[in-house]
């Protein structure tokens, strides 16, 4: 029995002129979550569809639960599940038809899978909404119902192509939960997402790729001191306070703020201690601020650092302990200007 | 060897996997016709239609009565009412499925390739069914009698309803190729005149002009109509019975295994 829950080696996809992935390596223990973070275009939908038996590989191995997705791949569907940004429900069927049909493909009896639709349903929130079409359905109860649907056979590995895509933050939270639930339930999980906060949230282990790269692979505590961790945004009431506010913040981060053009102060630092520094010495100086707040960098911060390419003005590479580096981290120009994205390629 | 952790799978039926869940799937595409009924009805219409027209404009011209031509034209409009059917709704419904996050779910769940493929078009029968009752209704109605015995009616209501299966296997096979699903529904349209039409659905084959004789004595369609008529009116279908079922079978046996090959394969 394997100890990954699963693992991918060298694997490469090509849409007509585009690497939609270009060599990657790819592996999570059983139980666990692995954040596959990316921008559009990145190769995540590709990996997961390949993953999940939906597309063979054009190179590499890939093996799921244990079992190689090419040569296996029925041994490989009655392990999985599969939950994508589309979600993938009948829009005319009533939510409880929709997990009472899948429960009959998966060859439970009629009366169990009734039974375990009605235990999902309860599960997600949804017993009301039941017996209504799913057409009727607001978005965070479609991506319920379809997390739902694809927890009907208790897989054993889970895909998940970017949950959380469309829903407030409220639904998101609870998504999250939900999520959670299912790794503490022993589920090996592979969740897409384009933002690090998500998968800070949810992932035990994080691969960050970019046009069918890896450029990154580590734990989420690795990554986040790579790019810096934390991010302080400081909005100034008065724009007269630029200087003074700046050189506050570059005096206890390091390093110069960014400014953006809506007068916003952006530097990275390493946690909560800096927050209250800078909060204390704009008291002192009596500078007033509109906002401010202490973030997660976003996925172009996460990007500028680690490829230091993206953006030329900024301040390259954050110095600190190496993640298992990539063969080839920056990016390759003959795709960098490829615009296709992840969803282009699903449909193509 | 491996910790599973599905629950326990007791199937009730006998029947093979890949049976078993296309009529689930069949299932729900009948639940799904409940609630959009449209095609059926105008599966329906549309043969009614023809029946009404032709009866009235060329019943006596060809037959010298109405209630004579009724006894040719309504085999003809049985066999159309099921290929009607077959060729413009199921590939539609396949190709809308195809767009649809819902096929992603099937193709990664541990079911035969055949099966949601075969599921559409086990549904579509009971739309044929509907059809070829509510056609063969509305014949009788209007004077149309059996010869044959009931047997001989069955045997020709199936062979209709047999045709419309193993030729919507070519739409299916469109519906998983092809991107648009109106180009799916302008294809069933484009291919219905010459296909339904251009055979002894208004008159015997000889009386027709040269170059639609041709064709129509190679349409299959024609030696269905002509199988079904026979098995009608009380004579033996002979070599258009033999033929009907040659036609029936390579239709299905090269398109069931293009369309489930290339629904397997599209990404």
């Amino acid at each position: 029995m394997s100890e990954h829950g699963f693992e991918a080696e060298d694997l490469a996809k090509r849409f007509g002129r585009t690497a939609a992935l270009d060599g990657v390596d790819l592996a999570v223990a059983r139980g666990r979550v692995l954040g596959l973070l990316g921008p559009n275009g990145a190769g995540k939908t590709t990996m997961i569809r390949i993953l999940a038996t939906l597309l063979r590989p054009d190179r590499g191995r890939a093996r799921v639960a244990g079992f190689d997705v090419v040569r296996r791949p029925a041994q490989v569907r009655e392990r999985i599940a599969l939950s994508g940004q589309h979600t993938s429900v009948d829009e005319e069927l009533t939510g409880l038809a929709n997990l009472v049909m899948i429960g009959q493909l998966l060859d439970l009896p009629r009366r169990h899978a009734v039974r375990r639709a009605g235990e999902l349903l309860a599960r997600f929130g949804l017993e009301d909404a039941a017996t209504r079409p799913v057409a009727g359905y607001s978005g965070g109860m479609r991506r319920r119902l379809d997390l739902a649907a694809s927890l009907v056979g208790r897989p054993e590995v889970l895909f998940l192509d970017e949950p959380s895509v469309g829903l407030d933050p409220g639904k998101r939270e609870e998504l999250w939960q939900m999520i959670r639930g299912l790794a503490a339930d022993g589920v090996t999980v592979l969740l897409t997402t384009q933002y690090l906060e998500e998968a800070d949230a949810l992932a035990d282990a994080i691969t960050v790729i970019d046009h069918g790269r890896v450029i990154a692979a580590g734990t989420p505590a690795d990554l986040k001191r790579q790019v810096g961790g934390h991010t302080i945004a400081v909005r100034l009431d008065d724009p007269a306070d630029t200087e003074p506010a700046a050189a506050i913040m570059a005096a206890v981060a390091g390093r110069a703020p960014e400014r953006s053009t809506r007068h916003e102060l952006v530097v990275p630092v390493a946690g909560a201690g800096e927050l209250f520094e800078v909060t204390a010495r704009f008291r002192d100086r009596a500078i007033g601020v509109t906002e401010l707040s202490l973030r997660l960098p976003g996925l172009d911060e996460v990007f500028r650092a680690l490829t230091g390419s993206s953006a030329p003005s900024s301040t390259g590479p954050v110095s600190g302990p190496a993640l298992a580096p990539a063969p080839d981290p920056t990016t390759d120009p003959a795709t960098a200007t490829d615009p296709a994205t992840d969803s282009a390629k699903a449909t193509r | 060897m491996t910790a599973t952790v599905h629950a326990p799978r007791r199937p009730r039926t006998r029947l093979p996997g890949w049976l078993r869940h296309s009529l689930v799937l069949a299932r729900r595409s009948l639940v799904k016709t409940r609630r959009n009924p449209g095609p059926v009805i105008n599966g329906v219409v549309t043969p009614a239609l023809f029946l009404v027209i032709f009866l009235s404009l060329f019943g006596r011209p060809v037959a010298g009565s109405t209630a004579g031509y009724m006894q040719y034209l309504l085999p003809g409009v049985l066999v159309m009412g099921a290929g009607l059917a077959g060729m413009v709704s199921t590939g539609t419904s396949i190709n809308l499925d195809l767009k649809n996050g819902v096929t992603d779910r099937f193709r990664s769940l541990p079911i035969s390739r055949l099966a949601p493929l075969l599921g559409s078009v086990l549904a579509d029968i009971v739309r044929y069914l509907l059809a070829v009752a509510v056609l063969f209704g509305i014949g009788v109605a209007f004077g149309f009698r059996v010869h044959g015995g009931p047997v001989a009616a069955c045997a020709a209501a199936g062979l209709a309803v047999l045709f419309g299966f193993c030729l919507s296997w070519v739409t299916v096979f469109v519906g998983v190729l092809v991107r648009d699903a109106n180009a799916v529904l302008a294809l069933g349209f484009f291919a219905f005149l010459p296909l339904q039409l251009g055979t002894s659905f208004a008159a015997p084959v000889d009386t027709l002009p040269g170059w639609l004789r041709a064709w129509a004595g190679v349409n299959p369609v024609t030696h269905v109509m002509d199988a079904c008529r026979a098995l009608l009116n009380g004579t033996p279908p002979g070599d258009a019975g033999t033929t009907a079922l040659i036609w029936c079978a390579a239709l299905f046996l090269v398109f069931c295994p293009l369309a489930v090959r290339a629904y397997a394969r599209r990404q």
